[in-house]
């Protein structure tokens, strides 16, 4: 069976680090990148097979889990190192191996040369079973081992140039972030064990209506904390201060980790979840306005920077916003939807970035750009149409996903969220055209030492195949007719929720004990879809986006001179350029306060206060042990005196 | 009959070293580890053979000692000494290789880390109480004089803390050791010092075992060691030698956890019930405190000794959850700690080796010149925070998970600590391996050599080992862990038997089932 090839797929990246890692040095560039690529690839294609041996799954049933071994026991606690195939995991795999292999190949070409370039491919391999894990995992711990694997490869690669203190700092950073977020999934999971007595997904998911009260105090604390662990790895607010600074690492790695794969699972992990967070609506609001609030937020930031990457990276946080708030509103199928398509167009957006850094041989920063469409017209194309989507242009991807997740802010949640998302919308044409006009159009900036050039074919590549996927990847989600929703159909299973089911067993849950079920009628109402709204809200958007690349054009082409002259000696655009001073916020109330207290622990509490104690013990023994010493004098008449004292003394007692 | 010849076979080893002479330094070091090889090598045979399915003692011998007091020479294994016995002999061994660079008396050096050897394996063994007060005092006098003469400049200092700290401690569990044996004889007319008649027959009022409780208490807490008793610690780390300082933190505080396990819990059931609010406190004190005080330390040594601290915080933490995922995790993590702590104090003491300073801001951008030592390095140090797939993360997430079904926030508090355990590890690695290599006096060092690897690669090995299949290690504790737990089960001091899952669900469990059954029916 099809099926049974499930473990290959992880297994291949896994093997092809450990080759790399071992024996890299041997092997030469050439044959180092080629086992690499070959790994995912070959992940990639098991993953079709197991695709098809799941289509071919008789009818009603909905996922396949394969056991290896047993990992952990200890009582009644059972955890299976095991794998689930189902709908949603599928779509994780297939875009996570399709995209990753191109990356590999890119890499070959942009890591060309490059100091320990084995390590770079080990690294970049063992993400890819880290990651592979995440999606793939059966139960909580399973996801976790990914969780933190691919957490902790983007420490390694994002401080891959190692000599760079400022990389090294920016990993260090990232780990510690996410270890925020570790910490709330950690608890989570021990929350959901206590509850149901198993991590596993299919029978957590099950028994969670049965044993949950909608909308109680112990499904919204689980949910919460699972968010909290979402926002640490998907870097929205408040945890999002590591993922602008994780640049630092190689721009391959940027698009793999920081923009297609990692930086999405927090987004993938709440669908997984839907189950739980269904029967927590207050929890979804917070999910719904940390999105919403993170997409316009980091849009702010991503008009006002200059580095290149930084402004993809600022991009990045906000699309993924768009995701949370999607699942916020109960939109799951649009989260995935949108991540699908963003993996497409920022993926080629971050590869086209590297390959104008390396025809500009390092060159990061716009404002030493401008004009070189001509020198990179494979470049300028792909990432023109990516931008095109990013911005939601029809008929790209972006326009589709992201209008599907607005429409559900609007008719699902409300119109607050709605017009956060919308108004990202705006800033991300306008700050996305402001790149592409800075970098390739106007006046060129470029260092006249530099010679600008095309970036080879290994590189070129994959941009085209993604630039190409950007465009067509809307297709799996055509909206206003629901039986064309390809992705919705196929997510059903995974999505699938009763509430009204729910919401009875909840009802018999607060009878038993003894409460009053609150009014939920209201909750059931079915509502209509309408057509004729999201066609306007479509054109609506559209008209939006338009207008965001209006206004760049006029900044950024016509009249370059215009945002230095608006800008200059406003107060409120230098915060905005400073990213808020949140980090410089957060080093001061945390990170600076926890190292002074560590220090007065250390020397006022441990070197003073119990050692103080301790010798001081030691001293005043000494001390009277000091003057016992006095009665040892040796010298037999004072001896004599000590006798005839204490006999006197006992015989005052005894009389 | 075995246990005792593999208890002993170390301490024979060192009168044969001391017979040979004094200018033979290959023959004493090969002597030596012949017979820590072996000592380990046998042992293996004890685990293989060891039956998972029974608490009972296995490998049991007894024999009358002093008669006229009743002591026995009455030695054991169970599924909770099993492990830590066979890692003590593992960690002699490699402590033996890791020391093949000393040159200061280096017979009376392999002697002394021999009858240490038998000092420590005697404690693990012992199941009369007199026997283990003699091993327990005993196993304190060659790990003194492993510090005291081959230490570092304060080595007399740290020594006699060591010493000293451990040995108020252990006085007043003498004190409490002959008052059980008193009230004892005075129940049941049997003077004896058996620790399995004893913890079979004991019985006295709560107040009572709560005086014995704490005098235990302080003996073991001490040797963990729990906050605030930890400051001997750093001092007596950052001395001893390296092999010294593996021995210390991968045996030598396990010996305090051990005796909670062995006398604290099954003696004082009751006691030990009362006093879990107590402990949890102080372990998640400890977890926090010690993590951050490892975040300023500018030695490397006192770095790692500051993080036992922290990691046996977690140990103690799930030992007091008195279930099945705490206690498990706690001997696990036993295990785990000493690997982890034991190859970090054998890579501080390879770069101690070289430029003869543990100095963090002497270091910075190792990677590049010692590249092999480097993965080595990171290995341990993302198993030191407890990353999944390694060692650290299954022990530390089985204690987390027991203790989350005591007290869920205490447990919050205490799973903080991985976030500091992330913060303190990772600035460490980053100013010594990683930046720019500036200090010229780092230009020319050396690679990790063979025999270094030797030491370090089997606790590489464990680390995933356990990390992925911690099957083998688990099975030894579950009898022995269930069969603790029906004496120490909360439950069986309580009034009413409802509270257990009070916060699972707003339902009862019974409840829940009947009303599931109704639902079905309908």
């Amino acid at each position: 069976m099809l099926l049974n090839l499930t473990f290959l797929i992880p297994l291949f990246p896994l093997v092809g680090s450990i080759i790399n890692g071992f024996f890299g040095l041997k092997l030469g560039e050439k044959k180092v990148g080629l086992i690499a690529s070959a790994a995912v690839l070959l992940s990639f294609l098991t993953t079709i097979l197991v695709f098809i041996g799941f289509l071919m799954l008789p009818e009603g049933e909905h996922a396949f889990k394969q056991t290896l071994f047993t990992w952990m026991v200890a009582g009644d606690f059972h955890v299976n190192f095991a794998f689930q195939i189902d709908n949603l995991s599928l779509v994780m795999m297939s875009f996570v191996t399709g995209v990753g292999f191109l990356i590999h190949v890119y890499s070959t070409g942009y890591m060309h040369g490059e100091y320990s370039f084995y390590r770079f491919f080990a690294y970049l391999n063992l993400f890819m079973f880290a990651m592979l894990l995440l999606v793939m995992g059966s139960n909580f711990l399973i996801m976790f081992i990914g969780w933190e694997g691919v957490g902790c490869c983007s420490y390694f690669l994002i401080g891959y140039y190692f000599e760079k203190k400022s990389a090294c700092d920016a990993g260090t950073k990232a780990f510690v972030v996410n270890r925020v977020g570790d910490f709330a999934f950690l608890l989570a999971v021990m929350y959901i064990f206590s509850i149901f007595g198993t991590i596993e997904y299919s029978e957590v998911f099950h028994a969670a209506p049965e044993k949950l009260i909608f909308g109680g105090e112990v499904v919204t604390i689980i949910t919460l904390l699972l968010f909290v662990g979402a926002t640490g790895k998907s870097a929205q607010i408040p945890l999002y201060t590591w993922l602008p600074d994780a640049m630092e690492g190689p721009t391959p790695v940027s698009a793999l980790i920081h923009a297609a794969t990692m930086v999405t699972a927090g987004v993938f992990m709440v669908v997984r979840c839907n189950p739980l967070f269904n029967l927590a609506p207050d929890t979804m609001l917070v999910v719904a306005f940390v999105g919403a609030g993170t997409a316009l937020f980091a849009a702010t930031i991503g008009m006002t920077q200059f580095d290149i990457k930084r402004v993809l990276a600022y991009s990045t946080v906000s699309q993924i916003g768009y995701m949370f708030l999607a699942c916020g509103v109960g939109a799951y199928t649009a989260a995935i939807f949108h991540m699908v398509t963003h993996a497409f167009f920022k993926a080629c957006l971050f590869l086209g970035s590297g390959s104008v850094i390396h025809g500009l041989e390092g060159e990061q920063d716009m404002r030493k750009m401008g004009n070189i469409k001509g020198d990179q017209p494979i470049t300028y194309m792909t990432f023109l149409i990516s931008t095109l989507a990013i911005a939601g242009i029809p008929p790209l991807s972006g326009f589709f996903s992201k209008d599907e997740v607005l429409y559900h802010a609007l008719t699902d949640g409300n119109i607050i969220l709605w017009g956060m998302g919308i108004s990202a919308a705006l800033l991300t044409a306008f700050y996305m055209f402001r790149l592409v006009f800075m970098t390739f159009h106007g006046e060129s900036r470029v260092d006249p030492s530099v010679h600008v050039h095309e970036s080879p074919k290994v590189m070129t590549m994959p941009l085209v195949i993604l630039a190409g996927l950007a465009t067509v990847g809307g297709l799996l989600g055509i909206p206003l007719f629901h039986g064309w929703h390809l992705l919705h159909n196929w997510l059903e299973p995974v999505i699938h929720f009763d509430l009204a089911s729910a919401l009875h067993h909840s009802e018999h849950l607060l009878h038993e004990a003894g409460r009053h079920a609150p009014v939920w009628t209201h909750l059931l109402v079915e509502k209509e879809h309408n057509v004729w709204l999201e066609i306007f809200l479509m054109l609506f958007s559209s008209v939006v986006a338009i207008t965001g690349i209006a206004l760049a054009y006029i900044f950024y082409v016509k009249r370059p001179d215009l945002p230095d002259k608006l800008t200059e000696g406003q107060w409120g655009y230098d915060i905005v350029k400073n990213k808020y001073l949140v980090d410089e916020l957060y080093d001061d109330t945390i990170v600076k306060p926890t190292v002074e207290g560590s220090k007065l622990l250390w020397k006022q509490c441990d070197a003073r206060g119990i050692d103080g104690v301790v010798n001081g013990v030691a001293r005043i023994i000494g001390w009277f042990s000091d003057r016992g010493k006095a009665f040892q004098s040796g010298f037999v008449r004072n001896y004599a005196l000590f006798i005839v004292v204490g006999f006197i003394a006992l015989l005052l007692i005894a009389i | 009959m075995f246990l005792t010849f593999l208890t002993f076979l170390p301490i024979v080893g060192a009168i044969v070293v001391a017979l040979l002479p004094k200018q033979q330094e290959g023959a004493i070091k090969q002597t030596a580890l012949a017979f820590a090889a072996a000592d380990f090598l046998l042992s293996l045979e004890l685990w293989r053979s060891f039956d998972v399915t029974t608490h009972k003692m296995q490998f049991e011998f007894s024999t009358s000692w002093i008669s006229s007091w009743g002591v026995n020479y009455h030695v054991g294994i169970d599924g909770i000494s099993l492990l830590l016995y066979v890692m003590t002999t593992f960690l002699t061994m490699i402590s033996i290789i890791a020391s093949w660079g000393v040159t200061k008396h280096i017979r009376e050096y392999m002697m002394a880390m021999l009858a240490l050897s038998t000092g420590m394996l005697g404690v693990f063994i012992s199941l009369d109480m007199f026997l283990f007060y003699v091993f327990w005092e005993f196993q304190l006098v060659p790990m003194y004089i492993i510090i005291g003469v081959w230490g570092g400049p304060r080595r007399i200092y740290a020594a006699v803390k060591f010493f000293l700290y451990t040995a108020v401690g252990s006085l007043l569990m003498l004190v409490a050791i002959i008052w059980i044996y008193f009230i004892v004889k005075e129940q049941t007319g049997v003077a004896t010092t058996d620790l399995l008649y004893i913890t079979e027959h004991l019985n006295v009022p709560l107040d009572i075992q709560k005086w014995l409780w704490m005098a235990f208490f302080l003996a073991f807490a001490i040797k963990v060691p729990m906050f605030p008793f930890h400051t001997w610690l750093p001092d007596a780390h950052v001395e001893a030698p390296t092999a010294g300082s593996v021995i210390l933190a991968g045996v030598l505080l396990k010996m305090g956890t051990y005796g909670f396990f062995r006398f604290n819990l099954p003696l004082f059931p009751h006691a030990s019930n009362e006093f879990v609010p107590f402990v949890a406190w102080l372990s998640v004190i400890g977890i926090v405190y010690g993590a951050l005080v490892s975040l300023v330390q500018e030695d490397l040594k006192k770095l790692v000794a500051y993080s036992s601290v922290s990691h046996l915080g977690f140990v103690m933490l799930g030992t007091f959850a008195f279930n099945h995922y705490g206690m498990q995790g706690a001997l696990l993590q036993n295990i785990n700690h000493g690997v982890s702590t034991g190859a970090l104090f054998l890579l501080v003491g390879m770069i101690y080796d070289r430029r003869h300073t543990r100095l963090i801001s002497e270091f910075g951008g190792l990677s590049k010149q010692m590249p092999k030592y480097a993965i080595c390095f990171m290995i341990v140090a993302l198993s030191s925070i407890g990353l999944p797939g390694m060692n650290g993360f299954v022990g530390e997430f089985l204690i987390l998970l027991g203790f989350f079904q005591v007290d869920g926030m205490i447990t919050a508090i205490a799973t903080s600590g991985v976030i500091f355990a992330a913060c303190y590890i990772l600035w460490m690695f980053q100013r010594v391996m990683f930046h720019e290599l500036k200090n010229p006096k780092n230009m020319n060092l050396k690679d990790i050599n063979a025999r270094e690897l030797i030491t370090v690669v089997p606790l590489i090995v464990l680390i995933f080992w356990i990390g992925l299949y911690p099957k083998p290690f688990m099975k030894t504790f579950d009898a022995s862990v269930s069969h603790l737990i029906t004496k120490v089960d909360p439950d069986n001091f309580r009034p009413s038997k409802h509270k257990k899952h009070e916060h699972a669900a707003l339902i009862g469990e019974a409840e829940l089932a009947k009303l599931q059954k109704e639902l079905q029916g309908k």
